[in-house]
């Protein structure tokens, strides 16, 4: 039996249900979405492979697809370096043993996919929602498939004559190199989250380590180029007084100061010596020019000139009578 | 010295290093064939060699005399012809595919705490389109009591809001982990833009769909562009004060900004702020996507890579004086500057002009916003010797900015992601400001 006080709570929490299906907040706003419209956008795989669709693909097939339409970005061996970071290197038999990459912990190589990646169903997603770059999305399910067992195969972690297929995904996933390799254990996550570290708000008299760590080495000066080109041309403060086109500058865009100094050899020989060398000689000039775009060896011990194709004639020639007038 | 006074509007980029010296000391009478020789147009004239005065005022220009240009001469308007340089910029050698790179703000010289839209860094991982906002749709499914699809209209008929906030990328001066690697604030800090954003806060439409309070963890945001880009956001984050935005600073989103519709996820890094977003999923486990399962995450000296760093800390960043610019003269400066947190409100900004070893407290520009850029100012009276100019921000956390050295003992070198750490520009006797790790 339920008492009269039951009841009308219970009647009134019913009333409440039903106001808020008769009147939704926002009516005439949205539409109910249709089961194939869900399916046609719902195409993300979780690491415990919900929403993997069935398939299958072998080495084999995936070798075919990836020379055609992976190896001009990714190398033919997924080693490129050209266009992207390299996906395949770096992990041995070891890693797919621990589930760790050693390589990681001593930091000796570039990191390459399969270096990082823990999970597998990420390299699936991925492939199958954006590759390949030109043309994402057109590649059908088994395809993916193919393509990502080729990938595995490239770094040893699927035998050649694997199918890789939704039934077998979960075993591949247990020979991922790094596959124990991540963590969520930091304060970045969580707004309330730890911070790694805890500065103090010193005012007066802090401690603080002598002299500049780093500074911006003389090779990489004109690497973003005129920085002059980079500030506004009026204000309190201004363009960098660097004239970007006199000979120092052109020798550190160049990259002549990482094996040149002006007063002590280096890789190469001092300019001062260069000068005192060849200053006055006839022709010298003309020579010169020629040995900076072309390269040579020789004159200077046993460590070549390297050629500087990309060097225009008047430049070098700017930089040859520079460095022989020994205005330096 | 002048009798009319500092002559600062020299065009000092003409100057060697002897003559910035003699301007420094005095010696000021050179400027005037310097500026005689001097070819570009945007060189303000010197003074008239008999002393009377500036020609800039003693000679009324053509714009004074002359009848100037009609209304809607530029139905769209554009900067003025002399803000050229202020450009986004590439980073030379950081990528090599336009479509999959980043360009950068040039922070050194914008003003206040907003960015103009035509300036906000750019960050692509396929390409950028310029979508059909009648075609673009809105799909809210998952663990959600009603799947629903929205078109634009049907998003922008909702109650809206409008935010300020920043957003930073979780590689923003990540080149500087190891050393000093690029030379001007574009480069250390330019993946950093501020706006108002208007739109739907995402609660309401995770509300009209009827979403699973209980189980559902874990939102998924997914893009409409080829690389349909997704992250997971947890719910927490999703139901304080996430948006489904449409505007910014007062006009639509820029294609590149993700027209129609992007995700604003204010205080976590760029990457979560999904552009031309199509699809958001309710879930109860997060989805390790590409970009926070093999990219976007951080390597630790232990060899482990944390996953799912999405906060971005406390950080400030001096814009003026910063890297590439020259101080023409001793005197007196505002040294102005920005300031964010990922967790809240700034609460403090610390000026050091001697490279950390004393500090003062800077002026912060009206009230500070949560998630939001703060603009600091203090002033300076330079000496002519060498200075390393700091700054320090603290948060409504009690949050100290950390110095690079502290964050290396914990996070090693190699991370990438998420340098928060003090940024130092030298001041040499020259004027000429670089770029430099004091700590």
């Amino acid at each position: 039996m339920c008492r009269f006080i039951d009841w009308a709570a219970a009647c009134a929490a019913m009333m409440l249900v039903f106001a808020a299906d008769a009147a939704p907040r926002f009516p005439g706003v949205g539409r109910p979405a249709t089961p194939a419209e869900i399916q046609a956008w719902d195409i993300d795989v979780r690491p415990d492979f919900k929403g993997l669709p069935a398939g299958s693909g072998s080495v084999a097939q995936g070798q075919k697809i990836w020379d055609e339409k992976c190896a001009s970005c990714h190398g033919t061996f997924g080693e490129s370096n050209e266009v992207f970071t390299p996906l395949v290197g770096g992990t041995t038999a070891e890693d797919v043993k621990a589930g760790r990459v050693k390589a990681l912990v001593t930091g000796d190589v570039a990191r390459t996919t399969l270096m990082k990646v823990s999970t597998l169903s990420t390299l699936w997603d991925y492939i199958h929602r954006a590759m390949p770059w030109n043309a994402p999305k057109s590649l059908p399910v088994d395809e993916v498939y193919a393509v990502l067992a080729y990938l595995l195969n490239l770094g040893d972690i699927l035998p050649a004559d694997f199918v890789l297929s939704d039934r077998n995904i979960a075993e591949a996933q247990q020979r991922l190199p790094n596959r124990n390799g991540m963590t969520r254990d930091h304060g970045l996550w969580d707004i309330n989250g730890k911070p790694d570290v805890a500065n103090t708000a010193c005012m007066k008299d802090c401690p603080v380590e002598a002299g500049v760590a780093s500074e911006l080495p003389d090779h990489a000066q004109g690497s973003h180029g005129n920085l002059a080109e980079q500030q506004r041309t009026v204000g309190a403060v201004r363009k960098a007084a660097v004239a970007d086109d006199g000979p120092p500058a052109l020798a550190r865009r160049n990259a002549c100061l990482s094996c040149h100094a002006i007063d002590k050899k280096l890789v190469g020989p001092a300019f001062r010596d260069v000068a005192a060398k060849y200053k006055g000689q006839a022709g010298m000039e003309a020579k010169l020019v020629e040995k900076l775009r072309h390269g040579g060896s020789g004159a200077w011990g046993p460590v070549p000139m390297p050629a500087n194709p990309g060097l225009p004639e008047k430049d070098a020639r700017v930089l040859v009578q520079w460095v022989l007038s020994g205005g330096l | 010295m002048s009798v009319c006074g500092r002559l600062k509007r020299a065009p000092e980029h003409f100057l060697d290093s002897k003559q910035i010296a003699d301007v420094q000391a005095g010696r000021r009478d050179f400027l005037r064939g310097a500026l005689a020789a001097a070819v570009a147009g945007v060189a303000a004239p010197a003074i008239a060699a008999d002393g009377a005065g500036d020609p800039a005022i003693l000679e009324l220009p053509e714009h004074t005399r002359g009848l100037g240009q009609p209304v809607v001469a530029r139905a769209y308007g554009q900067p003025s012809q002399f803000e050229r340089n202020l450009q986004r910029r590439e980073s030379p050698g950081l990528t090599r595919v336009g479509q999959s790179s980043v360009s950068f703000a040039p922070l050194q010289g914008l003003f206040g705490i907003i960015t103009p839209n035509a300036l906000h860094f750019e960050r692509h991982h396929q390409g950028w389109w310029d979508i059909d906002p009648s075609r673009h749709r809105l799909m809210v499914m998952g663990m959600v009591k009603d799947a629903k699809v929205y078109t634009m209209e049907d998003l922008m008929r909702l109650p809206a809001v409008s935010r300020m906030h920043f957003i930073e990328c979780g590689a923003n001066t990540g080149m500087e982990w190891g050393n000093v690697a690029v030379p001007t604030v574009q480069y250390t800090h330019g993946m950093l833009s501020c706006c108002e954003f208007t739109g739907v806060k995402l609660s309401t439409l995770l509300d009209d769909c009827g979403f699973d309070r209980k189980k559902g963890k874990f939102v998924l945001a997914e893009g409409a562009d080829g690389s349909s880009l997704t992250r997971t956001i947890a719910m927490e984050r999703a139901l304080d004060d996430v948006m489904v935005a449409w505007a910014m600073n007062g006009e639509m989103l820029r294609p590149e900004n993700g027209y129609p519709l992007r995700l604003v996820a204010p205080g976590l890094q760029g990457v979560s702020w999904v552009k031309w977003l199509r699809r958001i999923e309710v879930g109860d486990q997060p989805w390790a996507t590409k970009d926070e399962a093999i990219h976007y995450v951080d390597l630790m000296p232990d060899g482990t890579h944390r996953q799912y760093t999405s906060i971005q800390e406390c950080k400030s960043v001096i814009t003026s004086p910063s890297g590439g610019q020259h101080l023409l003269d001793n005197g007196f400066y505002n040294v102005t500057g920005l300031a964010w947190s990922g967790r809240g409100r700034i609460r403090r900004v610390d000026v050091s002009t001697d490279g950390g070893r004393n500090w003062r407290t800077a002026r912060l520009e009206g009230s500070p916003q949560p998630k939001c850029l703060t603009r600091f100012n203090i002033d300076w009276v330079w000496d002519g010797s060498p200075a390393v100019l700091q700054s320090r921000a603290i948060d409504e956390t009690g949050y100290v900015q950390p110095k690079i050295n502290q964050l290396r003992a914990v996070r090693g070198k190699r991370s990438i992601y998420h340098n928060n750490a003090i940024q130092s520009w030298k001041v040499a006797q020259s004027g000429e400001v670089s770029n430099v790790q004091v700590y």
